[in-house]
């Protein structure tokens, strides 16, 4: 089966691609805003994947990065619509080449400064931390008045693009998609790298990578810094694409979120976090359409795939073709 | 004056962070297992007191009722799912004990609605009482300092001087070799995670008339307890209780007088929200401070 997997991967592309016009011949004009959706958690699941997958990392609080994203987007749009500056130096802009470079910095750099903390501990300690720090984080722009508190900010149109109408909803998911590609490309020049490798020896046994010489410390800072633009781009399109951010985009439930999308497709896959994404997504609108109790039948999935399986979705799948095999 | 009644209202959270946050680090410390649904046995014991309280109107049966719906939680849980996971990774648990919220979650909404109960204050207790001229304090808190404190007391005589405590330090520090040397490991840690469990559940009791009964209640302070367990130590009872103690001082005073002290130097608006965001982060900084200086944790000695 694995001469398969070109295939299936071309299938999948050509899918994607098409999938606007698919949308339109099918009359289902809703598929391309779930699998802008979709795209979008996948980039967030697959950076927070390096960590938790490549690097044996298990940070509960990987949404803090995904909100960081989401309000660098709409303190600058607010600033923009304002026309006044943040701390009166920064002006507001809403180019979109400049607010998803500058979202992935700001993401990148809290992640940094987290990170540091953070990797001081390992274990369940690590686990706490995060959840820890990502919630100080919710907190802190629960109480953030100026930008909205609790209830947020909203956006009245789309950062802008040249060229390019943003605001039709078929060309911004063209953007995402041109994203999440480009993203998968760096996480897959990452884990085959010397740094990916030494990050999933890092996994395996951190003593006998510190016998063979290797500090572990700035190689898993790094991959969180990493893990943290990547958490912080998917949040700027998710600011774009619902024209709204809200201190709920880091609550400590979404960490948990992107978690199981991983766990779903897959840990330490390349496309597992993008097909546990998919799953994810879509069950959630599918429960959400049945009941308004959906967390119930989530939560009973999530405990029956943990305790029952072990590998998520792409292990199942492993497994099948491997007994059809 | 002011400030000792707030010294104390940080005495009285710091007190209910721990009994969550002994509970926590005994089951992590003894069992390896980190339990997030720990919040939910907490919000289980103060719904079942604050329903039990609100038909009978029994303070003592308000309180065996919501230690027992907890205790009773914590066993089916233990049972059912948390016995699966001992020789799993942790992420296989914090995965399993995540989907345990979102079912509890999901089910208390489902059979109380997302209206918050709000519990009567127990008769006899809803007084005041005057400590120092000019200090009048709420009884009821007070005698929440005096439960968690006891608690405290007890649990401390447990561990260190009974044959059940000897096996728990055993175990904190030497699980393998406990379970080498033949102990029921399994009865252990059923015993373990229902204490842990009860503990939950009483905070969860006492906290009912103070605080609004909802659901997402638990997750807050089971937070909380987490930068508790953090700076204490994990597996350090000890730790848990000075940690608790630090934090719920911290936390409350940072809230009560920050954006005052802050007037001092900012305008009026900003110092409130400066004062609020800072003192909304002020034990998260103190997290953070005691990981640079002792990243193990405060009570934890180096092996």
């Amino acid at each position: 089966m694995r001469a398969l997997r070109p295939a299936l991967l071309a299938l999948l592309i050509v899918l994607l691609l098409a999938l606007p016009v698919l949308s339109e011949a099918l009359r289902q004009p809703a598929a391309i805003g779930l699998a802008t959706q979709v795209l979008i958690y996948a980039i967030a699941a697959m950076s927070l994947n390096l960590i938790l997958g490549y690097g044996g990392m298990i940070s509960f609080g990987h949404a803090a990065f995904f909100g960081i994203g989401g309000y660098v987007t709409g303190i600058l749009y607010s600033h923009f619509a304002e026309h006044s500056a943040f701390l009166g130096l920064v002006p507001g802009t809403n180019d979109m080449l400049i607010v998803l470079p500058l979202a992935m910095l700001i993401s990148g750099l809290m992640a940094a400064i987290i990170g540091a903390f953070c990797l001081r501990t390992n274990g369940v300690q690590f686990i706490m931390i995060t959840l820890a720090f990502a919630q100080m984080l919710f907190f802190l722009f629960v109480s953030l008045k100026t930008y909205g508190g609790d209830d947020g900010l909203m956006m009245r149109r789309r950062d802008v693009l040249p060229f390019l109408d943003t605001r039709n909803d078929t060309n911004f998911y063209l953007v995402c998609l041109t994203l999440a590609g480009l993203w998968l490309a760096v996480t897959r020049g990452v884990v085959r790298s010397k740094f990916g490798l030494v990050l999933g020896g890092l996994r395996q046994n951190e003593q006998r990578m510190e016998a063979i010489g290797i500090a572990p410390y700035p190689y898993k800072l790094v991959a969180f810094i990493i893990a943290g633009m990547g958490a912080g781009l998917a949040g700027a399109l998710m600011a774009n694409y619902l024209r709204f951010v809200s201190p709920g985009m880091m609550n400590w439930t979404r960490s948990g979120d992107l978690m199981m999308m991983v766990i779903l497709g897959g840990v330490g896959t390349l496309m597992g976090p993008l097909l546990g994404a998919a799953a994810f997504v879509i069950l959630e609108s599918w429960l959400t359409t049945l009941t308004e109790n959906w967390q119930f039948p989530l939560g009973l999935l999530l405990l029956a795939l943990v305790l029952f399986t072990n590998g998520g979705l792409a292990g199942l799948l492993d497994r099948l073709w491997g007994r059809t095999r | 004056m002011l400030f000792l009644e707030q010294l104390l209202n940080g005495v009285q959270l710091g007190v209910t962070l721990f009994l969550m946050a002994s509970g926590l680090t005994l089951i992590f410390g003894i069992m390896g297992v980190i339990n997030l649904a720990h919040g939910s046995l907490y919000m289980i014991g103060a719904y079942a007191s604050a329903l039990i309280a609100a038909a009978t109107g029994s303070v003592a049966l308000a309180l065996c009722g919501g230690l027992l719906a907890a205790g009773l939680a914590g066993f089916l849980i233990e049972f059912f799912v948390i016995r699966r996971l001992y020789q799993r990774g942790h992420l296989d648990q914090v995965l399993a004990t995540f989907a345990l919220i979102l079912i509890i979650n999901q089910s208390a909404t489902m059979l109380f609605g997302r209206q918050p109960l709000f519990v009567k204050m127990p008769d006899g207790l809803n007084g005041f009482v005057t400590l120092l001229p000019g200090l009048v304090y709420p009884i009821y808190r007070l005698g929440v300092i005096a439960v968690g404190l006891s608690v405290a007391c007890g649990l401390f005589l447990l561990i260190n001087e009974t044959r059940v405590g000897m096996l728990v330090r055993a175990g904190a520090t030497h699980r393998e070799m406990v379970r080498a040397l033949g102990v029921n490991i399994n009865r252990l840690y059923a015993m373990i995670f229902a204490l842990g469990a009860l503990l939950a559940g009483l905070a969860g009791v006492l906290a009912s008339p103070i605080i609004a009964v909802q659901v997402g209640m638990g997750e807050q302070v089971l937070i909380l307890a987490f930068v508790v367990v953090v700076i204490g130590g994990v597996g350090s009872v000890r730790g848990a209780f000075f940690g608790a103690l630090v934090a719920g001082i911290v936390d409350t005073m940072m809230r009560a007088f920050m954006p005052g002290l802050l007037r001092h130097v900012l305008s009026g608006p900003d110092a409130d929200a400066l004062g609020a965001g800072l003192a909304s982060v002020g034990v998260y900084l103190l997290m953070a401070l005691v990981l640079l200086l002792r990243p193990k944790g405060l009570f934890v000695r180096p092996a």
